[in-house]
C-alpha cells in the first residue's frame, strides 16, 4: 500500500550562530543580518516521510508557511525526493501566533487532501515552542504523536511507532490518518541528490519570478515584464517546476483566525538578556587565592 | 476559549506518572499559588490517572486548595488524546482564568491540543510568570491583572513577555527547574473534588503497547553541587578534571553544548536551553565561555564560580567568583583546597573567630 506524506517545513533564522553583527544597538535581533536555514528537526520529519514513501511507495508533498523567499527550503525537500512542493504565502497572515499558524497549514492541507501521515520536526528553532504539531493534528481532527523516533511497523491503515518519552520511550499504536513530530535523533536526513538538484533548482512560485524578472530586465516597461512573467510561468508549468503558491483565499481560510486577529497571544515586551553582576569577586590564579575563595564557601555553608 | 472571567481560579495540570508526581508538578504549585494570592482566587490542581487519589494530599500541602482528581482506568497511563478531554471538559465547566503545565514532554505535548481546541493562546517554556497591567497601544483600553508569560526567544538571546487578554484562559507551559519548590506544611487542608469525564472512541484512538523507562543516570537537576565543563577543557582525557573536581566535592558532572558537540561527554550532562535547567547551590563553570543559551540554563545557581582563561568571556558576567587562568592549574589546586579543607590547611589570618570548619558532605 502506498501512503501520501505531507511535510510541514519552515525557514528559520540561524539563531544557534548568532554574532555580535546579529545584536542591534539596542540589544534587539536583527533578523536580517542572520542567514535563512532549514529549520533542522523539519530535515529530519522530511526523512521520515521519504523513507515511508522508498519502502512502502507512494509520494511526500512538502509545504510551508512565509515569504517567497521560503521557496529555498521547498527546493531543498524536492532535491532530496519530496514530489511536490506547496507555498502559503500572504501578507495577512504576518504575525501569526501557533494557533493561528495552526489553522492556516490546516486549511492548506485540506485543500493539498487526501492524506495518510503529516510529519513536522519537534520545534523550529526561532521560537522553540514544539506547539504548531499538535494544535496542526487538533485542528485536522486526527490524532498526533510527538517525539517519533522510529518507525516500528505500518501496515494498511495501522501503524506503530516508538517515541521517545525523555525518560525512556513507548511504542504507540494509531489508525491513519495522523501527525508525527520528529526529533533529531530519529533519522539521518539524506543530502541532496545531484540529479533532482539539476532538475529542481530552476523550480520557482511566481512569486519569486516577478523579482526576478525585474532584476534581469532592468530597462523594460511594465507591461513587458508583466508578459516576460506570463511566459515564465507557462514555462515552468509545463517542465513540472511550478512551485505551487496559494494565500489565503484560495485555502478558503477565516480570516477572523489568521494573522493577528487569529493570534490570542501578543507579545507586551521583548528585552535583550541583561547579565547582572553582582557581589562579584576576582580570584587570582594562586593556592592562596582559591584557598581563600573555598574557605569563603565554607563560611558560608555553600560547601557542608 | 472562554470569557475574561475575573473570578477564574488559577490551575495547574499536576503531572504523574507511575503513581508518583513529577517535581515539576510541585514547582508549579508554589508559582500558582502566589499567582492566585495576587489575584485574590482559589488556585487549583488538576490530577488525573488511576488510584492516585493520595497524591492529592501533596498538593495541598504545597498549596492547592482544591484537587480536581479525575480516577478514571482509561487515564492509568499518558496518552495525549483522553487527556487533552479531561482538561478541555473541567476547564469548560469550571472556567478558570489561569492554566499552567510543566515544559515536559507530557506538557508541551498535551498543552498545545488542548489551547487548540479551547482556541485560547498558550505560551511556551515560560521561565517566570507574574501578575501585572497591559495598556493596549492601540485602543489604550487598559487590561488588569494578566498572566505575564515571561520566555527567552530567538535562540535565548531576548526575553519576551506575552500575554493573552481577550482569549483564555491564559495557558502556559513552565520550564522545568526553575520555579522555587516551596516547603510543603502538612497541616493545611484542601478539597478533592471527584470529576468524571466522558471520552469517545477517537480520544482512545492511540493504544500504548510497551513502554520502557529509562532512570535517569544522570541526576542534575537533584544536585546540590555542579561542576561543569566547556568546550575549553579541551579533550576527552582532560574532562577528566571536571570528573575529579566533582567527584571531591559530592557533585554532578554537567557540560555546555560545546563540550558536548565535541565529543567530550554524553547529551545528558548538557546545562542550558537545549540541556538541563538547573539552580544548584553551587556551580561551577570550567572553561565554558558563557553563550545565552548556556546561561539560561544555570544563572539562577545560588552561588557561581568561573574559570576561564578568557578575562572578557560572558560567564564572569553572572559569575560571584571568577578566576581568569588555566583551568588545568586552578582545578588541581581548587581540589588540594578542598581536600586541605580543615582548620589547620586555612592562614590563621583568614580564619574567623569562633568557627571551625565544617566537613563536606
Amino acid at each position: 500500500m502506498a501512503y501520501h506524506c505531507i511535510v510541514c517545513v519552515k525557514q528559520v533564522p540561524d539563531t544557534g550562530n548568532i554574532t555580535g553583527e546579529a545584536m542591534k544597538a539596542d540589544g534587539t535581533v536583527n533578523r536580517a543580518a542572520l542567514p535563512a536555514i532549514f529549520n533542522p528537526e523539519d530535515l529530519h520529519a522530511l526523512e521520515a516521510a521519504l523513507q515511508i514513501k522508498d519502502k512502502f511507495g507512494g509520494r511526500v508533498t512538502a509545504i510551508t508557511m512565509g515569504p517567497p523567499g521560503a521557496c529555498e527550503v521547498l527546493r531543498e525537500c524536492l532535491y532530496r525526493g519530496a514530489d511536490r512542493a506547496v507555498l502559503v504565502s500572504d501578507r495577512r497572515a504576518a504575525a501569526s501566533d501557533t494557533l493561528a499558524t495552526s489553522y492556516i497549514l490546516s486549511q492548506a492541507i485540506r485543500k493539498i487532501g487526501d492524506f495518510d501521515l503529516v510529519f513536522c520536526g519537534r520545534q523550529a528553532i526561532d521560537g522553540d515552542t514544539a506547539q504548531v504539531g499538535p494544535q496542526l493534528a487538533e485542528k485536522l481532527m486526527i490524532p498526533q504523536i510527538t517525539y517519533f523516533e522510529q518507525l516500528v511497523e505500518l501496515s494498511g491503515n495501522t501503524i506503530r511507532i516508538r517515541r521517545n518519552t525523555g525518560n525512556g520511550w513507548e511504542i504507540l499504536e494509531s489508525r491513519l490518518p495522523l501527525l508525527v513530530t520528529v526529533i533529531d535523533t530519529a533519522n539521518e536526513p539524506r543530502p541532496p541528490a545531484a540529479r533532482k538538484v539539476m532538475k529542481f533548482k530552476r523550480a520557482r512560485a511566481q512569486m519569486e519570478l516577478a523579482g526576478e524578472i525585474a532584476r534581469e530586465m532592468p530597462s523594460a516597461s511594465e507591461d513587458e515584464k508583466k508578459s516576460a512573467v506570463t511566459n515564465r510561468i507557462q514555462e515552468l508549468k509545463s517542465d513540472g517546476l511550478l512551485i505551487d503558491q496559494w494565500d489565503l483565499d484560495y485555502i478558503a481560510a477565516d480570516l477572523q483566525w489568521c494573522g493577528v486577529s487569529g493570534s490570542p497571544t501578543k507579545v507586551h515586551r521583548v528585552q535583550s538578556i541583561v547579565l547582572t553582576k553582582e557581589g562579584f569577586t576576582n580570584i587570582e590564579p594562586t593556592e592562596a587565592g582559591v584557598r581563600k575563595m573555598i574557605h569563603e564557601l565554607i563560611i558560608d555553608h555553600t560547601l557542608g | 476559549m472562554i470569557e475574561v472571567n475575573r473570578q477564574g481560579e488559577v490551575w495547574f495540570f499536576a503531572e504523574q506518572e507511575d503513581e508518583s508526581l513529577n517535581e515539576v508538578s510541585l514547582e508549579l504549585c508554589s508559582k500558582a499559588r502566589e499567582l492566585a494570592d495576587r489575584l485574590k482566587v482559589p488556585m487549583c490542581a488538576v490530577l488525573a490517572g488511576w488510584n492516585v487519589r493520595e497524591l492529592s494530599y501533596r498538593l495541598i500541602a504545597h498549596g492547592a486548595d482544591k484537587v480536581y482528581y479525575v480516577h478514571d482506568t482509561r487515564l492509568e497511563d499518558y496518552r495525549t488524546l483522553p487527556y487533552a478531554r479531561t482538561l478541555v471538559q473541567l476547564i469548560h465547566k469550571h472556567k478558570p482564568q489561569v492554566v499552567l503545565f510543566g515544559a515536559t514532554a507530557i506538557g508541551r505535548d498535551l498543552a498545545p491540543r488542548v489551547a487548540s481546541e479551547m482556541r485560547c493562546g498558550l505560551t511556551a517554556d515560560c521561565t517566570d510568570l507574574a501578575i501585572g497591567d497591559y495598556t493596549d497601544p492601540k485602543s489604550k483600553q487598559v487590561h488588569k491583572d494578566l498572566l505575564m508569560q515571561i520566555r527567552p526567544a530567538f535562540g535565548g538571546n531576548i526575553i519576551a513577555t506575552i500575554i493573552n487578554y481577550d482569549r483564555w484562559p491564559q495557558m502556559a507551559t513552565v520550564r522545568e527547574g526553575v520555579m522555587k519548590m516551596s516547603t510543603p506544611d502538612p497541616k493545611r487542608s484542601g478539597q478533592i473534588i471527584e470529576e468524571k469525564v466522558e471520552f469517545n472512541d477517537f480520544d482512545l484512538s492511540v493504544k500504548l503497547i510497551e513502554r520502557h523507562r529509562e532512570a535517569r543516570k544522570v541526576n542534575l537537576k537533584g544536585a546540590r553541587i555542579i561542576v561543569a565543563g566547556g568546550g575549553g577543557v579541551g579533550s576527552k582525557e582532560n574532562f577528566g578534571l571536571i570528573h575529579d573536581l566533582a567527584g571531591v566535592l559530592g557533585g554532578a558532572v554537567g557540560a555546555s553544548r560545546a563540550a558536548v558537540d565535541s565529543g567530550f561527554i554524553g547529551k545528558e550532562h548538557q546545562i542550558g536551553q537545549t540541556g538541563t535547567t538547573v539552580r544548584p547551590a553551587l556551580y561551577i563553570a570550567c572553561g565554558i565561555s558563557g553563550a545565552v543559551q548556556h546561561r539560561a540554563g544555570m544563572e539562577e545557581s545560588a552561588k557561581i564560580i568561573a574559570i576561564n582563561w578568557d578575562k572578557d568571556a560572558p560567564i564572569f558576567g553572572v559569575a560571584h567568583y571568577g578566576i581568569v587562568g588555566d583551568l588545568n592549574k586552578v582545578i588541581p589546586m581548587m581540589i588540594k583546597a578542598i581536600r586541605e579543607r580543615g582548620a589547620d590547611a586555612i592562614a590563621p589570618e583568614m580564619k574567623p573567630e569562633g568557627v571551625t570548619a565544617p566537613a563536606i558532605v
